[in-house]
């Protein structure tokens, strides 16, 4: 790509693939943000007009708006901190020589190809389920009253079932980053009279901070739009306890069949995404510098 | 201190004996060079006497107290990676520290160190990089100075010069040397190159497949070499080993002659040969000579006047006293 006529002839060969990705993106948000300024209801056809801002002030006044932002940064949140953590002790754990590794591996990375409505919908039903499902059973086994996860802790219970399908993504990638740790460095460190902890502290943690911000960066992408999980689940419920940001704007436009409500509730969390991703690359994105 | 005992040692690797039973003693003080060609089993002994492999049996003492078992940072050995193993994340400052660190040292302790080793290795500049911004040089020094500031009873090096490119290959060498004068600390070098063995080494052990083939002072083993390996790795070029016929006449299996000791005349000698090859160094010439009879090629060494070519037919002299002579199992006969 060194002459000026193979850069240009570069551009033409790019440009149709960049125009159909710009149209993708620009003709939706462009939609969107039209629908988002209309009274647009299904229930009502024939009635849409410019109403200006008011979808964006219904919505932020409704009291739903901050529970569901709460919601999704906890749920964001939850998620993160019990893969990486999870992924970090799991991807060492998987590191040591033993017997049967291979298996391991692949009964470890398995969560990763059940689709999320699947992974769901089994937790529900065989895992938490008050009267069927097994954690009941080994509460009574135990004499205890059997918990109701999906009613007393629906926020948590799906924190914990999104965590069961990304913790094999985490663990994935930060196998491979200790697998690429020179185990010189560790010899080193070893005769440097440094303790396991501290090997681990001063050397690995360090040397994996690349790939946890990777981790971190691409799966805040996925969580912050988590749907599935809470549709076959809560229904973003009991009340709007287990409501996300997602969730709201799918009640909004297609339980209320308020188009326009549910078109600004899309935009506003577009911005809030932005503004997530503007943060954590502040925070974390110099990791993947050099 | 830094005696170093090992008794009996083995290794073995599942059914592969790398060592076998080898006895060996390194004096405190003394800059001993383990030499032998690749996978001779240079880096697991080492890494056997720093405890970073156990041993399958025998025994290592340091200082006369076992330490067989003893945990690598127990031992009060210091090492130096092939690849330096510096930690990339950390300044040179903290790679330096690092060691002190783990003892738990007092800061300005640790600081004096600090300033001290730099200042000898000539890292002061740069104290506060990274290692990934220093050159091949400079980080082999942060791997020499994290070794230092542990005032360790022994320092172990682990060919450490095989990624420099020549010329800072020398004066790297030099400076080992030189450290090594000055902190009168046991050192054991492993390195494939004769060459360095011969420069830095007080005392050689040669190794062939975990065995010792011979263990003394560079000069004993390139005055009398042991047997026909040893005669032929120490040296370079090579010692031209010669059988058949001409072995016999002086009552060997084998005979050998280094490049240097042979003369060569343009009318008359001991051997007739035609000149094949001619490398020249300037200050000395290297000769391959085909055709003699004796061996596939013959080198011989002369100065770097010689004016002779490719083609020539020259006459060689081997000088009668610096003629080795080895039986039929390699050995040297005195
Ligand atoms: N961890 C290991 N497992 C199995 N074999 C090994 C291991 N380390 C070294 N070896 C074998 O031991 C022999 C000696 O290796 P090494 O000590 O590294 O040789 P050198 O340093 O002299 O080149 C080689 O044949 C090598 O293949
Ligand atoms: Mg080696």
């Amino acid at each position: 790509m060194a002459t000026q006529h193979s850069r240009s002839a570069a551009r033409i060969m790019i440009s149709p693939a960049v125009l159909l990705l710009l149209a993708w993106m620009i003709v939706p948000l462009a939609l969107t943000i039209y629908f988002s300024l209309l009274r647009y209801n299904l229930l009502m056809p024939g009635t849409e007009r410019f109403v200006g801002l008011l979808n964006y002030k219904l919505f932020f006044n409704n009291p739903a708006f901050f529970t569901a932002l709460l919601n999704t940064l906890l749920l964001v949140g939850g998620v993160l901190i019990i893969t990486v953590v999870g992924g970090i002790l799991l991807a060492i754990l998987l590191d040591q020589p033993m017997w049967g590794q291979g298996i391991v591996r692949i009964l470890v990375i398995a969560p990763f190809f059940v689709m999320p409505t699947v992974s769901a919908l089994v937790w529900k039903n065989m895992f938490m389920n008050p009267v069927s499902g097994l954690f009941a059973e080994f509460s009574k086994a135990v004499g205890l009253q059997p918990f109701d996860f999906l009613t007393h802790a629906p926020l948590a219970s799906i924190i914990g079932i999104v965590s069961w399908q990304w913790l094999p993504f985490a663990t994935l990638i930060l196998l491979t980053a200790i697998q690429s740790l020179d185990s010189e460095q560790m010899e080193a460190a070893e005769m440097d009279g440094a303790s396991p902890l501290s090997r681990f502290w001063y050397i690995t943690l360090p040397h994996l901070s690349r790939a946890i911000t990777v981790v971190i960066l691409i799966q805040t992408i996925f969580l912050l739009s988590v749907f599935a999980e809470i549709l076959v689940t809560t229904n973003g419920g009991p009340g709007n306890a287990s409501t996300n940001l997602t969730y709201l704007v799918y009640a909004r436009s297609l339980l209320n069949f308020d188009v326009g409500g549910g078109s600004a509730g899309g935009v506003v969390a577009i911005i809030l995404a932005n503004i997530v991703a503007i943060f954590l690359m502040r925070m974390i994105g110099k990791n993947l510098d050099a | 201190m830094g005696r170093i005992t090992l008794d009996k040692v083995t290794k073995k690797f599942g059914d592969v004996e790398v060592i076998p039973p080898l006895d060996l003693t390194i004096d405190d003080g003394e800059f001993v060079v383990f030499v032998g060609p690749s996978g001779c089993g240079k880096s697991t002994l080492l890494r056997l006497i720093a405890g970073l492999e156990d041993v399958s049996g025998g025994e290592i003492r340091i200082d006369g107290k076992p330490a067989t078992d003893l945990p690598p940072a127990k031992r009060g050995l210091a090492m130096v990676f092939q690849s330096y193993a510096l930690y990339p994340h950390m300044s040179v400052r903290k790679n330096i520290a690092f060691p002190m660190k783990m003892a738990g040292m007092p800061e300005d302790e640790q600081k004096r160190r600090i300033d001290n080793a730099a200042r000898a290795l000539n890292l002061t500049d740069y104290l506060d990089r990274r290692p990934g911004q220093l050159s091949g040089g400079q980080r082999q020094r942060v791997a020499i100075g994290r070794a230092i500031v542990r005032e360790p009873a022994a320092f172990l090096f682990d060919e450490p010069l095989s990624n420099l490119d020549a010329a800072l290959r020398v004066g790297m060498r030099m400076e080992i040397s030189e450290l090594h004068k000055k902190l009168d600390t046991t050192m054991i070098y492993v390195t494939h190159d004769q060459v360095e063995a011969m420069t830095m080494a007080d005392k050689i052990v040669v190794l062939r497949a975990g065995n010792i083939e011979q263990v003394g002072s560079p000069l004993e083993l390139y005055r009398n070499p042991r047997n026909t390996f040893v005669a032929g790795f120490i040296g370079s070029p090579k010692m031209n080993l010669i059988d058949g016929a001409e072995a016999k006449k002086h009552s060997a299996e084998t005979i050998g002659v280094r490049p240097e000791h042979i003369d060569v005349s343009a009318s008359e000698g001991t051997w007739k040969g035609r000149i094949g090859v001619a490398e020249h160094l300037g200050s000395d010439t290297f000769f391959h000579v085909h055709d003699t009879g004796l061996a596939e090629t013959l080198t011989i060494r002369a100065s770097g006047e010689v004016a002779l070519r490719h083609g020539d037919t020259v006459f060689l002299t081997p000088q009668a006293d610096k003629i080795h002579r080895f039986d039929a199992q390699g050995l040297r006969i005195a």
